[in-house]
């Protein structure tokens, strides 16, 4: 149609959304910051010095060094390098691309999962929705972290350590993944059953509507903004866990380190003084958890829809 | 002197983009035992009279000029512990959802009996006894029951009457009711508004009826106010207004009624609808949707002019009674 | 006479309060007992709709207004009875043989405010059902259908491109009807579509389903709160109490000469512009709750003609002198 009056942009510009950002710093410093991390870690292979997957461009006779500034620091390494040579700066900024990788991979996972689960259990009710709900408490029942570590030690088990390196990001995905998608199902689904009382609702079934037709053309688009501020926090805790897991060594391998293994990997060296090499990448995790929940909170704030209307 | 007399109020709203101005130059009285009604679609600012009155309007509103009058007092300019002796004493206010007033977990008599003391310096059990005596007066089935019941376990007729008796505990001089049967059945609609009607004759009590029904402010109210658009456009005496409306508005409403059409023939109806406070046109804020509207209208407000014992914001009226006057001029 | 466009026939619909079997289970005098609740929405209403009239349905809250609605409609299927659309049975059919009657019968509802998805704008909410039930068709001729609907209820069809809560109320109903209207029905049940908005636009939204009745040769299924509208708008009128039709007659018939008494305090509690005060009749006690219905006559309570037979027997339709339905003792034995 060539007769759109309002383009989305002019929309979005014209929103409640735009207008609390344009007012709220911290949400526009933590949007700023958050950007910046992920640029940086999307762009890894272009702005790091070195590559630390590349053991050819490893001297193990510059490990240990100090960052810039400091008493024996090598000008080539600026954040300096860790134990075993690796530049901390190309070893961060991958790392963070891995973090973040599995952080929005999980939160993919978990966001399907829960909206198909929470929309068929919300919409249906009846017996599907007591199955789903009761599969769903159970999930929830177990921490996180006690399935990854049994199903991380099966698997590396039964893979051994190398096969285990190269599956390792998809297999923390899916533990982080597969354990947190209840949380999202029962936001959904209290959604659903809000919503599908709506006379919107009925009028799509008077229209003949299938049922899977309504329950995602009409039904999902209204559930999507208590989602979206879950699916936001959850990120953080995705990059949590994993942190956690590789820290406990169940996590991503130091040949391909993410902020976790880094923490873990120079966790042995702070009493020998080589304190840079876990508190540099324990800094940018620190940040970048900071940073999501913060615009987390921004919108969950914006998108209350006691307090947002039309 | 009248007993509430509200003089050139203004209410405005701080929302972001500047201010909205709710009420416009509000100027109106209530006498002793008078009933007084106050009508007007949604949006037209007759809730947000109904709270200024008891200085009740919340954040961003707040009341940015003009005068409310209680017995010569500016409730307006008095400080919130002040206010406080008045609200629920002297003026009792009655709302549409009677759940708003009533506390679901706690009984009728404890909030009954909460209310009184915390105006009266009297015991518990005398306290109970008015209670009881205005449960009585709401003609409530069995109120000794109803003291120790949950406002759950009564039926919406019946928490209305609570919510009167309640108004009525300490013997107020004006009660102000907003939309107070609007979610009820026409049947028990009825009965409170006989019951309202009466208590406020026996007690002469002054009434404040806000509504948007005509039929319900002729049958209970002897003045009335229209307002649209945040402001009074006509106000005078009911009989007056509903037989003989002067305000192009006033006569679109009362001739939009279905009661009043031909069966099955078309009704009349006021093309548009009510603007929102974001974009009140200039001049009469009516003027896009009235059939009388002049370049003048466009421009600027009209004053109030008086026609018979009514007083109107038109400019067409204006003229009209103008007209009459050079022809009785004339004539003479 | 010609055949009803629509008739319900002895419906009855409750539902079940009393949640899963566990819940079911009551403690009492020693012994466990299964515990069944259920809320009597309709018991037995028998409605015929002639093709071309306007059968209005009206009672207070509770009396099951609502629910025959949505049984005809479809969005609840009776607990006993039968819906019959031009003389085929529709309310146990399988989705897609229901399809047809989708297009031919349509629904108006009370929130406009709800009844509009808010994510899809004007354009999505009247191009999906036009899509849906005419697949062959090309996109020019979706777009003029929309043009002409969106036209016939008075909304600019260049505003296609916004969303619903852009409008106010009474605009907001104008694009519910066009999507109604936009698959051509021929019947039309319409929940009380105009008692959520203001008097002024009331009168714009009764006149523009008065124009469509006439245009298109509707027939309307109105159920409505509001008497002062049906003796405008209705062409016959059943009054319902607690689930069950207590009066049927043309609306003429009804309003001058009501026979029933529940009719009559109905009628006299309208209140009027030419009332100095509430003159209406005074019934006794409250409605009564559709959980434990009363034995006979479901209004005995509250009739001030109620008598011991009216508190034994339930009372069926008959047709008095003046061509009004009654179901009512006293009516019937000449009482009243």
């Amino acid at each position: 149609m060539t007769t759109a009056t309002v383009s989305r942009w002019d929309r979005f510009r014209e929103s409640f959304l735009w207008y609390s950002f344009k007012r709220d710093k911290v949400a526009i410093v933590s949007f700023v910051v958050l950007m910046l991390m992920v640029l940086a870690a999307v762009f890894a292979p272009l702005l790091a010095p070195a590559d630390p997957y590349d053991l050819a461009q490893i001297n193990i006779m510059n490990s240990e060094l100090p960052p810039a500034g400091l008493a024996g620091s090598d000008p080539a390494f600026p954040l300096g390098t860790d134990a075993q040579g690796r530049d901390m700066l190309s070893t961060i900024l991958y790392g963070t691309q891995v973090s973040l990788m599995i952080g929005f991979g999980a939160v993919v996972l978990q966001a399907a999962l829960g909206i198909l689960f929470g929309l068929l259990a919300g919409y249906l009710g009846g017996r599907v929705d007591a199955v789903l709900m009761r599969i769903a408490d159970v999930q929830l029942s177990f921490s996180t972290l006690m399935v990854a570590i049994i199903v991380g030690a099966v698997f590396k088990a039964s893979f051994g350590n190398l096969m285990f390196g190269e599956i390792a990001i998809y297999m923390l995905i899916f533990i982080i993944g597969v354990s947190e998608w209840p949380q999202i199902a029962r936001t959904v689904r209290a959604s659903v059953l809000a919503e599908k009382k709506k006379e919107y609702v009925d009028a799509a079934k008077v229209m003949g509507f299938s049922t899977p037709r309504i329950m995602f053309r009409h039904i999902l688009p209204n559930t999507l903004s208590p989602i979206f501020v879950i699916a936001t926090v959850q990120i953080a805790n995705a990059i949590i866990s994993e942190a956690a897991l590789s820290f406990l060594g169940l996590g991503m391998p130091e040949t391909q380190p993410s902020l976790g293994s880094l923490i873990k990997s120079g966790f042995d060296y702070i009493q020998s003084g080589s304190w840079w090499i876990t508190l540099l990448p324990g800094l940018v995790l620190v940040v970048l958890v900071l940073v999501i929940n913060l615009l987390g909170d921004w919108l969950r704030d914006v998108m209350n829809p006691r307090l947002y209307k039309g | 002197m009248a007993l509430l007399e509200v003089r050139d109020l203004d209410v405005r709203f701080a929302v972001r983009g500047g201010d909205l101005t709710a009420l416009r130059g509000i100027s109106f009285s209530l006498d002793k035992g008078e009933r007084l009604g106050l009508v007007g679609e949604s949006g037209a600012g007759k809730s947000v009279a109904a709270f200024s009155i008891l200085n009740l309007i919340a954040k961003p509103g707040y009341i940015a000029g003009g005068q409310i009058l209680f017995e010569g007092r500016d409730l307006a300019a008095m400080s919130e512990r002040e206010l406080r002796k008045i609200r629920g004493n002297r003026i009792a206010m009655i709302f549409q959802d009677p759940m708003m007033t009533l506390n679901p977990v706690l009984t009728i008599g404890t909030q009954m009996v909460e209310a009184i003391l915390a105006h009266r310096k009297i015991s518990k059990k005398e306290a109970r006894a008015i209670a009881l005596d205005r449960l009585q007066k709401v003609q409530i089935p069995s109120p000794g029951k109803r003291l120790d019941q949950y406002p759950h376990e009564l039926s919406g007729g019946m928490r209305q009457r609570v919510i009167i008796a309640i108004a009525l505990l300490l013997d107020p001089e004006i009660i102000v009711a907003d939309e107070p049967t609007t979610a009820l059945d026409v049947t028990i609609q009825a009965e409170i508004m006989d019951l309202l009607l009466d208590l406020c004759e026996q007690e002469n009590v002054a009434l404040m009826l806000i509504t948007h029904d005509l039929g319900v402010v002729s049958q209970v109210t002897q003045r009335m106010l229209v307002m649209y658009s945040g402001r009074i456009i006509e106000q005078g005496p009911t009989r007056e207004i509903i037989n003989d409306a002067q305000h192009p508005y006033t006569q679109g409403l009362i001739n939009a009624l279905p009661q009043l059409g031909e069966p099955g023939a078309r009704l009349f109806q006021i093309p548009g609808s009510m603007p929102s406070l974001k974009n009140v046109p200039t001049g009469c804020p009516f003027h896009p949707r009235c059939n009388f509207a002049t370049e003048q209208c466009k421009h600027s407000m009209p004053d109030y002019v008086r026609s018979g014992n009514v007083d109107v914001a038109c400019y067409e009226v204006a003229n009209l009674i103008e007209q009459e006057k050079h022809m009785q001029e004339a004539e003479s | 006479m010609t055949s009803p466009l629509v008739s319900i026939r002895g419906l009855e619909k409750r539902f079940d309060l009393s949640g899963s079997l566990l819940e079911q289970i009551t403690f009492e005098g020693g012994r466990f007992r299964r515990k069944k609740e259920a809320v009597h929405a309709i018991n037995g209403v028998d409605l015929e709709v002639q093709r071309g009239e306007a059968l209005c349905v009206v009672g207070e809250s509770g009396c099951g207004k609502s629910t025959i609605a949505r049984t005809v409609m479809g969005l609840l299927s009776p607990s006993a009875g039968e819906i019959h659309y031009d003389g085929q049975r529709i309310d146990n059919l399988e989705r897609k043989a229901s399809l047809p009657y989708r297009r031919k019968m349509q629904m108006i509802f009370q929130n406009p405010y709800a009844s509009l998805n808010p994510r899809m704008t004007i354009q999505q909410t009247l191009e999906e059902p036009i899509r849906f039930h005419h697949p062959d068709w090309s996109p020019i001729q979706v777009r003029d259908k929309i043009h002409e609907v969106m036209h016939s209820v008075g909304i600019d069809p260049d505003w296609g491109s916004r969303f619903g809560h852009e409008f106010s109320g009474g605009q907001r109903q104008r694009i519910a009807i066009a999507r109604a209207l936009a698959v051509d029905p021929e019947f039309i049940v319409a929940d009380e579509p105009i008692s959520a908005l203001d008097v002024s636009i009331q009168a714009q939204v009764l006149n523009l389903l008065m124009d469509a009745q006439e245009s298109r040769g509707l027939t309307y299924l109105f159920i409505t709160h509001d008497l002062a509208v049906v003796e405008h708008f209705g062409t016959r009128v059943a009054v319902m109490y607690l689930g069950r039709v207590c009066e049927l007659a043309d609306t003429k018939t009804l309003f001058a000469t009501p026979r029933h008494p529940y009719t009559q305090a109905l009628l006299s509690a309208i209140p009027k512009l030419e009332d100095d005060r509430p003159n209406h009749i005074r019934l006794k006690g409250e409605v009564p709750t559709p959980v434990n219905l009363p034995s006979g006559c479901v209004f005995h309570g509250r009739c001030p003609y109620a008598n011991e037979r009216c508190r034994q027997e339930v009372p069926g339709l008959i047709t008095t002198d003046g061509g009004n339905q009654v179901a009512c003792h006293a009516v019937e034995e000449g009482r009243l």
